[in-house]
């Protein structure tokens, strides 16, 4: 699978995606859900909690394993995916449109410095290898 | 170098997802993880595991020096063809390995052991061998491979697969087995569903494969061999149990023949052991899933106790997640206990287990 050009990567597997109205939407990648297999739990942060880019924010459980995740930015959690507590194997599906949670940026700038898709693409071929 | 079963190329050619298990290459999925563990409740699913060793052991009085080895009676086995799960103890009455053993013939038994612990299972075979029945001999069977078919429709579909074999094995009871050509066919398995478990000669393995696969039978790999046993509340070696740990506090009191004059090795160890620690079921009540080495708090009359998990994960069957935990026997059944997951506390019921059998859940 292709990984997406119009999205931004952290090294820990999230995507960011920059919305016209300013607010950021983050999930887990292709790359991700493909390395913890049928995913089965998810727990998502609290809306309206202040994040600080790198922390843990949410946890992301397969059959296999539990990975959390980092939040990719600083900022404000605005909203979270509720749904999909209850249909995890939604990530399986299509990891880019089955996103965690809204934030409000704290520092636009933290996203410039995130990984492009090229980028992120070599990140994940040199974990591959 | 990773160990690689005859079946590897064939894993490999139907897209497994290829995992290193204790040095051995094998398919931890072919796709999806949860699928074939419904396929394997709902129809039927081969798993090749041929990493485990068969042992033959042959020669005269074999039967004697078994009543000795392990820790379960063989004279159980009066019938050819019968199976015997058991432990083999270290005279400590640890657990060396969980085995099955089968009874072909006064002169001739099987034993299959566990992948991980093979080779010291075979040193320490032998050397009690040599200490007590040198005329025996003792073979490790690496030339052959062994495929579990297990599922409703199991047996139905290698009926369809080995010529004969209905006939041979339609009358099998469960822990039976029959030998039909050049295969061992037993109706054992490690998902609580029906089946057989077939041993054969190493090359017609992956022609065996592709034709059960041809029927219908969905190959299925590891991940969903772990969240069946689980749920049918089958121990693994090397997390529920080890050689610190003895059959009593492993759930396997059934397994142990305490009551017969025979003795065997570990057999005054037990006697002498002061059972403090159980295995119970946990089903999760909050949301979440368990994982081994997970900790267990419960409290009975006001005394607060501490165990841990041995096995956690999700049951697809159940929809939540379960677990297999260590706690002291004061913590009875069908109460309640905290499971430390990160940082929370998660509440979990336990429950006698097998949680699921046949298809249907128990708890």
């Amino acid at each position: 699978m292709s990984i997406p050009t119009n999205l931004k990567y952290s090294k820990s597997h999230e995507w960011v995606k920059s919305e016209a109205d300013g607010t950021v939407t983050v999930g887990i990648t292709h790359h991700a859900q493909e390395l913890l297999g049928d995913m089965v739990f998810i727990e998502l942060p609290e809306v309206g909690k202040t994040l600080k880019q790198k922390e843990e924010c949410a946890v992301a459980e397969s059959v296999k394993a539990a990975a959390d995740v980092y939040s990719p930015i600083s900022g404000e959690v605005i909203a979270v995916n509720s749904p999909l507590v209850d249909e995890p194997g939604k990530i399986n599906e299509d990891a880019y449109s089955a996103w965690l949670f809204k934030m409000k940026p704290g520092n636009t700038a933290e996203i410039d410095g995130l990984l492009d898709a090229a980028a992120y693409t070599a990140l994940v071929e040199s974990e591959d290898h | 170098m990773l160990k690689m079963t005859p079946l590897n190329q064939t894993h490999r050619d139907m897209n497994a997802k290829m995992v290193d298990f204790g040095g051995w290459d094998m398919p931890l999925h072919y796709g999806s993880q949860l699928d074939e563990h419904h396929k394997v409740r709902q129809d039927a699913g081969m798993f090749d595991v041929s990493h485990m060793l068969p042992v033959d052991i042959k020669g005269d009085n074999v039967r004697d020096f078994l009543r000795r080895l392990v820790a379960n009676n063989v004279d159980k086995l009066t019938l050819p063809g019968k199976a015997l799960y058991s432990c083999m103890l270290t005279p400590q009455g640890g657990i060396i390995d969980d085995l099955i053993i089968y009874f072909l013939s006064e002169t001739w038994f099987r034993i299959v052991v566990n992948a991980g612990t093979a080779d010291k299972d075979v040193a320490w075979m032998m050397k009690q061998r040599d200490a007590l029945a040198p005329n025996l001999e003792i073979t490790p069977r690496r030339d052959l491979a062994m495929v579990a078919v297990q599922g409703p429709n199991a047996r139905a579909k290698v009926w369809q697969v080995i010529p004969g074999s209905q006939t041979a094995t339609e009358e099998l009871k469960l822990f039976q087995s029959a030998v039909v050509g050049s295969y061992f066919i037993a109706r054992t398995g490690y998902t609580g569903e029906d089946g057989f478990e077939i041993i054969l000669p190493a090359s017609d393995a992956p022609a065996f494969w592709k034709a059960l696969h041809a029927v219908g039978v969905a190959p299925a790999g590891l991940g969903a061999r772990d969240t069946l046993r689980l749920e049918a509340g089958m121990n693994l070696y090397g997390q529920d149990m080890d050689e610190t740990k003895n059959p009593l506090e492993s759930g396997l009191a059934w397994t142990v023949d305490l009551k017969s004059e025979r003795d065997f090795i570990g057999k005054q160890a037990l006697l002498d052991t002061n059972v403090t620690q159980q295995l119970v079921g946990l089903v999760l009540i909050d949301r979440g899933v368990l994982r081994g080495h997970q900790q267990v708090v419960g409290e009975q009359g006001g005394v607060e106790y501490t165990g841990e998990i041995t096995s956690g994960g999700f049951s697809p069957t159940m929809n939540q997640s379960i677990a297999l935990a260590r706690v002291p026997t004061q913590i009875a059944s069908n109460g309640e206990v905290n499971v430390v997951v990160r940082d929370k506390k998660l509440r979990a019921k336990v429950v006698k287990y097998p949680f699921v059998r046949n298809g249907k859940v128990m708890v």
